[in-house]
């Protein structure tokens, strides 16, 4: 049913003019009855209706019709899809998908590709490896291209770059100039295509683009080249439209190259030496923890950075430099796993840039777990004590399969 | 044996006052390839030789600095691949961008792609070279590191995550040999279609809150942040729990 009131002016008539016939039938039902002593009762909690802020409005004028309606918050808006159904030329755009989602700055890369194609043309995603994206409509991306990529394997998809370059022969080639790997990317296609790339670029206007050059001390303008390295916030992500995100392929998968560089895999490191403001997996504690001892084990098991709220700080268990929030570190994390903290707003600040919020918490109504993805209610203890006996389980039968 | 290994530096500039100094990322690439050949390091430079910042690298315990003598704004790269190439070296350290100039980071890719050698970027530390194979670890964001195999001769980039370079000591500074020589000049293009400005403070991103009425815009200025949809786990057992978590754990891949 649609959200829109529809007025009926005829019958907010009738239900203001009491000498009319149909007076009674147009009245907002209203429930009564006789009570034990003779009296006769109203429901008046039937009155009414809630309005959009949530506040109970009675309307006496004989404009409300049909009893309480309660109205959607919010509705959702659709977005106008932008459709390009014959490209007359190709943006391509290879996002780095840093554990396989759209980060922020691949986004606003996609937003300046966006800008550069118009309504003629296409942006075109690469999408290397594994996916869990699901919002690239949103995104603004008109054609998507996976391929797979196993681990570090640069001289390959520089190899299946060419191919797209080839198959699709784009006007602009767009890639995040960021440490995640499009700059890395972006530099050595430009080496193989013998291109040079305008880096760090912040702004395009114009058919000029500025970036950033040397220690950043000087910007660099110079005409729109092929190859473009964006910096983050080069412009604003799409946001107003919806696009197709239509998958395409490559006529023949192109041929594996031999690869000089043989990835050996990902080394552990001391989760405790890597500074917090960088970590990409914390596990923070509160005042809700009282067996810290249990609490370093866990960190351990789980190989997380620890992290702490003020409490836990200002009670001495924790360091100054483990203070996540306002006044001590704001932390990116990918994955921020809380254990009895309460979730107050000096905390939530410094973890607003985290992609997965976990929250083991015994109140179910404190504000971590209105900010939290996942949120456990239970006792942060026999939680932490399960999780090491889960993680120890998983590890081991890993390594049985493995075997 | 030690390998034969090149260093290539640059002259840098300080982020703040803009002078001249040793290149920090230059500096530990000069670093890691004293750790690696020790005395037998290259140092190679194209370039003014008689830049006194220059000598900063001499201050690292170098006894020699070899400079491709050319003007500014002149290529490097056909003079540093002629030399690399005829020198018959095994490793090139470079910086992963220069301090000063455009600072695109395109040299190293270049060079690489021209020499044909396979490119490492973001080396971290060397761990050993037998029989024409290194063992590196590659420095990821987030303080990760990654392990390497690659056959020599091959080039390498440092950037922050290689060790920090030692101290510059005045007097090995005085006393190390700039040996110049004097190489063909090729001009880059850039220097005629690029133009240099000083740097623009970057526009600072607004929060824009597209609300149809006033309510949203209201909520929207006052709003806690939050997930929107969290899912809640109530009354399992702690045993269940902490299974959920781990599968999102895995999920994420930050759990190995
Ligand atoms: C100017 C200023 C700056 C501040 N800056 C910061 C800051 O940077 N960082 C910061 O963190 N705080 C900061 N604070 C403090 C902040 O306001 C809160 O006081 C603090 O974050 C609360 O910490 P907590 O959640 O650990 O403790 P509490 O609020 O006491 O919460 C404890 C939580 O643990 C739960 N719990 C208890 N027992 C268990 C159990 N057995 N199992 C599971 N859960 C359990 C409880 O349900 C509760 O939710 C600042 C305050 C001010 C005034």
């Amino acid at each position: 049913m649609s959200d829109i009131i529809r007025r009926d002016p005829r019958a907010e008539w009738i239900a203001r003019n009491r000498l009319h016939p149909l007076h009674a039938a147009m009245q907002p039902a209203s429930a009564s009855w006789m009570g034990p002593n003779g009296v006769l009762r109203k429901n008046v909690h039937g009155l009414g209706f809630i309005g959009p802020n949530g506040i109970k409005r009675i309307d006496r004028s004989g404009a409300q019709q049909g009893g309480t309606v309660k109205r959607a918050a919010s509705e959702q808006v659709q977005l106008p899809l932008h459709q390009v159904p014959a490209p007359a030329f190709y943006i391509c755009v290879v996002p780095d998908m840093a554990g396989g989602r759209l980060a922020s700055h691949d986004r606003d890369v996609l937003g300046l590709a966006r800008q550069l194609a118009g309504s003629d043309g296409a942006v075109l995603a690469v999408v290397f490896g594994e996916c869990k994206e699901t919002a690239f409509a949103r995104a603004g991306v008109d054609r998507l291209l996976l391929l797979d990529s196993e681990g570090y394997a640069p001289e390959q998809r520089v190899h299946d770059l060419r191919a797209v370059d080839n198959q699709f022969a784009p006007r602009h080639w767009l890639l995040p100039d960021s440490r995640n790997g499009g700059a890395e990317l972006g530099r050595r296609l430009a080496a193989s295509l013998g291109q040079r790339p305008a880096t760090r670029v912040w702004q395009i206007k114009d058919g000029t683009c500025l970036g950033r050059a040397g220690a950043g001390l000087q910007d660099l303008a110079q005409p729109l080249p092929r190859l473009i390295l964006a910096a983050a916030e080069c412009a604003e992500p799409v946001s107003e439209t919806l696009h197709e995100a239509l998958p395409v392929q490559l006529p023949t998968d192109a041929p594996r190259c031999l690869p000089r560089i043989e990835d050996l895999g990902a080394v552990a490191v001391d989760p405790a030496a890597t500074p917090m403001a960088e970590a990409e997996f914390i596990l923070s504690g509160g005042n809700g923890i009282k067996d810290w001892g249990l609490f370093h084990r866990a960190a351990a098991a789980l190989g997380a950075t620890e992290g702490a709220s003020r409490v836990a700080v200002d009670d001495g268990f924790m360091g100054r430099e483990r203070q996540v929030g306002a006044s001590g570190t704001w932390v990116t994390a990918r994955v921020y796993v809380a254990v009895g903290i309460s979730g107050a707003i000096q905390h939530l600040q410094g973890i607003g840039g985290c992609d997965k919020v976990v929250a083991i918490n015994l109140d179910p109504g404190c504000d971590m777990i209105k900010r939290a993805d996942l949120s456990v209610i239970g006792d942060g203890a026999a939680i932490l004590q399960a999780l090491i006996a889960a993680v120890d389980n998983w590890r081991k039968s890993a390594r049985r399969d493995a075997a | 044996m030690t390998i034969a290994t090149v260093a290539l530096v640059s002259i840098g500039a300080h982020p703040a006052s803009g002078r001249a100094r040793r290149a920090e990322q230059d500096a530990r690439a000069v670093e890691l390839g004293l750790q690696l050949a020790g005395d037998n390091l290259h140092v190679l430079h194209a370039g003014n030789p008689h830049e006194p910042a220059l000598r900063a690298y001499l201050g690292m315990g170098l006894e020699e600095l070899h400079v491709l003598e050319q003007a500014h704004g002149a290529d490097a790269l056909p003079v540093l691949r002629d030399y690399i190439r005829e020198a018959g070296v095994q490793v090139v350290l470079a910086g992963s961008q220069a301090e000063t100039g455009e600072g695109s980071g395109m040299l190293p890719y270049l060079l690489a792609e021209q020499l044909g050698w396979p490119l490492v970027v973001g080396v971290a530390q060397v761990e050993s070279i037998h029989n024409g194979v290194a063992l590196v670890l590659q420095g990821l964001p987030r303080g990760q590191r990654r392990r390497l195999k690659v056959r020599l001769p091959f080039m390498a980039t440092v950037d922050n995550a290689a060790p920090k370079a030692r101290q510059s000591a005045y007097g090995p500074a005085t006393r190390g040999v700039v040996d110049a020589e004097v190489v063909e000049v090729i001009v880059d293009e850039l220097s005629t279609v690029g133009v240099f400005q000083p740097a623009r403070p970057r526009p600072k991103r607004l929060k824009v809150i597209r609300a149809k009425s006033a309510a949203d815009r209201m909520k929207a200025a006052t709003a806690k942040a939050t997930g929107g949809s969290g899912q809640i786990l109530k009354g399992l057992s702690s045993e269940e729990g902490a299974q959920a978590i781990l599968k999102l754990l895995i999920e994420e891949g930050v759990v190995r």
